[in-house]
């Protein structure tokens, strides 16, 4: 039986289009999974690129635009295989449809060989996971942005590919016309050329016949050397729509008879509507309905200020299901005492933690505490009931996840939902699979008032009080120095809401390591958060390290350099940044510099951060030096883009970001409590990029673990202060209080 | 009742109340939706408009105050084509997710208007609008180059 099986389609964009498409498998693949995960890498070919007969090039992508740049990078991947004319190159995101399902991150990346375990889901991918992963056919459900993924899964081993077979195929169609052999032909600017006798056809005269041919199963791939648009750094495709004002996110969506819904969800989580009086909002101009949740209340109104106005008028009461006390101190506690109780081994090398009784064991704890996301669009859907079948129009992270969840909070088969994904403002992981609520409580609004499309938008107190949020986690390590000064052992046990995590593994080489887990859930919703594990251990791992140097009386530099012996990217990596940064050149009384290294998302990076603290305990990060290796960046400019920003993020959260619980539910509300770094604060950011024949790394979240351990590390440099919890600017406010008494 | 806003220079006569806010009035009713909702506080900055050329926050802002004035939104910033402000944002490929790219611009433009070459320390203190991308390296970039030119 074919297990794969390469459909032309027909009719798809423009008259006389070229799709290069291959068939997926059914949805139902649970008998088959072995089978798909032990032939990796061969054909992940997918239904990703329509050449149009003016020779249009549209790379159709399973992913959504959330301001990160892949939809001209995995286009570059493409045009490049295809020897195609930049000029006439575009993206569109693709339907969320099982058909453009993205099998190069599903089969080709993450399962691949590795066989379908829970284990083997990376972490930002959880949410896809449906009671424990029971199904297959529901993580194949894949259109996900997130992982820093596109351009290391789909663009590698489905983008390019995909470009190289229909380069094959237009070749192919080339050839016949001229009864010649495809060998005796070359590609260049979107044409095939006869080489012999300078005959050519442009790849949109070709593209109707070219889809009647085959590809290879391995279509030729370009070597790196003959690059010419991977590489460079071409103006983004979605930039012009952004300046002005016309780019339509999921917030603008604008349909006839629309109507508008603000939410008051039950503060506590997991509390359910005891009940709610409707009279505060009776004969109140433009409302339509008071709509009663399990867990909240929805006001449905002509406009959505009157939405809002009609929900903040409301005191619904709720159950608190023996939840309402829960505090972040009580959490501490609980994650205090978990971690001087049983552990779960993860990691165990040499004679683990029995090493340490060779010499005075170094013990410190570090915390870091929940985090919100809080992306500049609150969180929306628009939803339509209507005879029995379910529109919705969002931004969202998975356009195909999201049908499913649509359908099934509906309680709809898959056909009866349509899905339409929008560009998003903003993502960070709050827009992933397992984070859905809002569309959930969109869903249900729209089933309420059958026949209208209703606009549900969380102010941004809903949003940022029903968040999934960045966990609360604790750490605690214990090492042992030898007579060098060098760790022999390395022990490390930390909190963890679900399983244990890979990167708590670090990079250095220590003898004797063990790294174990305590699994502490609360009732408070978490979720992938940009760069998820690596945004706590980076932190953990890259302090303690630092604490030993200082310990054994070594310059940090020179430390990790020796603990990275054997992994030349690392140390190359951090060298040139101590290098790029003056590492060593004397500070003023007050200033710092500090380093850390992490890799994640196969991408490395480090920062080093110089600051400055004033007497009065501010701080203030003055600049940030940092080296990136990403083996193969698609677009320089795009990668640097990606990395200040992720500076910026992994600061705003380093300095400030802190979400707390009382009374089991959020504090904060809004940015005057949930401060962020405005232009002001913004440090000079100088980042190199390096390059390498290494498997391309991601792009969007590396750059934040770094941040937070760089700029401590550096505070303690200026002040000999180690902060162990964050954010900075309240602990050392509290250290400054407690040394001064 | 009736509000009366000159909105882009187009006069809008709106039956809505008083108090109902200059943001969502500019969205729902009058349908421009380049004009951002981000916290709804005054904070972030994402609905920045002009009010008689002033950067202003319209999400705080009750439509019966602004009757009559002159509103400005990023759709009305230019009759023809990107202006120097929008065209520094492409050149130094500002935008990433681009939601609070409008109010930033605006923002923006309100300075340049009255001091073309602000100092990074003059722009930091006139904008402080939130970017979650973390786009403030390239704006600072792109305004270092506008006061360049101006200057």
């Amino acid at each position: 039986m074919t297990t794969r099986r390469m459909i032309i389609l027909g009719g798809l964009g423009a008259a006389g289009a070229l799709v290069v498409g291959y068939a997926l498998w059914p949805s139902n693949r649970i008998g088959r999974a072995d089978a798909m995960a032990a032939r990796p890498g061969e054909r992940f070919v997918s239904n990703w690129i329509k050449i149009a007969t003016d020779g249009t090039i549209t790379v159709v992508l399973p992913h959504c635009d959330m301001g990160t740049g892949i939809f001209t990078a995995l286009p570059q991947m493409a045009a490049e295989e295809l020897d195609a004319d930049w000029s006439m190159v575009r993206a569109e995101a693709a339907p969320a449809d099982p058909l453009f399902a993205n099998g190069a991150l599903g089969e080709g990346f993450i399962l691949s060989g590795k066989g379908i375990y829970p284990e083997n889901i990376p972490a930002f991918l959880r949410g896809t996971v449906d009671n424990g992963f029971r199904t297959i056919a529901e993580f194949m459900n894949l259109q996900v942005t997130g992982g820093s993924s596109a351009v290391r899964a789909t663009g590698v081993y489905g983008i390019r590919i995909a470009g190289a077979a229909a380069r094959e195929m237009l070749v192919k169609a080339a050839a016949a016309r001229w009864s010649v052999s495809p060998d005796e032909c070359a590609t260049k600017m979107s044409r095939v050329i006869h080489t012999a006798s300078g005959r050519s056809f442009g790849y949109g005269e070709l593209a109707g016949e070219a889809a009647n041919f085959d590809a290879s199963s391995h279509p030729r791939l370009k070597p790196r050397a003959d690059y010419t648009i991977v590489g460079t750094s071409p103006p983004r495709f979605d930039i012009p729509r952004k300046v002005n004002g016309t780019t339509h996110y999921g917030v603008d969506l604008v349909q006839p008879g629309i109507l508008y819904a603000a939410i008051r969800i039950s503060p506590v989580f997991g509390g359910r509507l005891i009940g709610v009086d409707a009279s505060p909002i009776a004969g109140k101009r433009g409302i339509v309905k008071l709509v009663r949740l399990d867990d909240a209340v929805v006001v449905v109104a002509d406009r959505f200020w009157r939405a809002r106005d009609g929900v903040a008028a409301l005191n619904p009461v709720f159950d608190h299901r023996g939840n309402g006390s829960v505090s972040s101190a009580l959490i501490a506690a609980r994650r205090t005492a978990a971690l001087n109780g049983e552990l779960k081994s993860d990691v165990k090398t040499g004679s683990g933690a029995d090493a340490l009784s060779a010499g005075r064991v170094i013990q410190a704890t570090y915390q870091v505490p929940y985090l919100a996301h809080a992306p500049m669009e609150p969180m929306n859907a628009t939803a339509l009931y209507k005879d029995g079948t379910l529109e919705v129009w969002s931004g969202t992270q998975d356009g195909l996840g999201s049908r499913a969840q649509c359908a099934k909070t509906a309680g709809l088969a898959m056909d009866k939902v349509t899905f339409h994904l929008l560009p998003m403002g903003g993502g960070f992981g709050r827009r992933l699979p397992g984070s859905f609520n809002f569309l959930d409580y969109a869903v249900k609004t729209a089933m309420a008032v059958p026949g209208r499309p209703v606009k549900l938008i969380f102010t941004r107190e809903q949003d940022m009080q029903h968040d999934y949020y960045r966990p609360n986690v604790m750490s605690r390590f214990r090492a042992t120095l030898g007579a060098d000064g060098m760790p022999v052992a390395w022990v490390n046990d930390y909190t963890t809401d679900d399983s244990a995590n890979t990167e708590a593994h670090i990079l250095y080489s220590i003898p004797n390591q063990a790294i174990s887990s305590v699994k502490v859930p609360t009732h408070v919703p978490v979720g992938p958060w940009r760069s998820v594990e690596a945004s706590w251990h980076g932190f953990f791992i890259e302090s303690f390290v630092d604490e030993l140097a200082h310990r054994a009386k070594m310059d940090p530099v020179a430390y990790r350099l020796k603990l990275l012996a054997g992994k030349p990217r690392h140390a190359a990596v951090l060298k040139l940044a101590a290098e790029k940064a003056g590492w060593g050149a004397p500070m003023a009384a007050g200033r710092g510099r500090g380093i850390a290294i992490v890799e994640c998302f196969q991408t490395i990076v480090a920062h080093v951060a110089e600051v400055t603290v004033a007497p009065d305990g501010s701080v203030k990060v003055d600049r940030i030096v940092s080296v990136v290796d990403a083996a193969m960046p698609v677009s320089p400019d795009g990668l640097i883009a990606q990395v200040e920003g992720a500076i910026v993020f992994g600061l705003s959260a380093a300095l400030y970001g802190e979400i707390t619980i009382d009374r089991g539910a959020v504090t904060q509300a809004n940015f005057p409590d949930y401060p962020m770094v405005h232009l002001a604060e913004c440090p000079e950011i100088e980042i190199t990029l390096q390059e390498n024949d290494a498997h391309v790394g991601g792009g969007g979240e590396p750059g934040v673990p770094p941040v937070a351990p760089a700029v401590t590390n550096a505070i303690f440099a200026a002040t000999g202060v180690r902060l162990r919890d964050l954010p900075i600017a309240t602990q050392l406010a509290a250290h400054k209080q407690s040394a001064s008494m | 009742m009736t509000v009366r806003l000159n909105i882009n220079g187009t006069v809008h006569d709106l039956d809505v109340e008083p108090d109902a806010p200059l943001l969502w009035v500019i969205r729902d009713e009058v349908g421009l939706t380049g004009t951002k909702f981000g916290c709804g506080v005054a904070s972030c900055g994402a609905c920045t408009v002009h009010i008689n050329g002033e950067a202003q926050r319209s999400c705080v802002i009750p439509v019966s105050s602004v009757a009559g004035a002159e509103i400005t939104t990023i759709e009305g910033l230019s009759a023809s084509g990107p202006t120097p402000v929008q065209e520094a944002w492409i050149a130094h490929q500002v935008p990433q997710c681009g939601y609070c790219q409008s109010g930033m611009i605006m923002a923006v433009s309100a300075l340049i208007a009255k001091n073309p070459s602000p100092t990074d320390q003059q722009l930091s203190d006139a904008v402080t609008n939130i970017c979650r991308c973390g786009t403030y390296p390239r704006i600072r970039a792109a305004v270092r180059a506008l006061a360049t030119v101006k200057g």
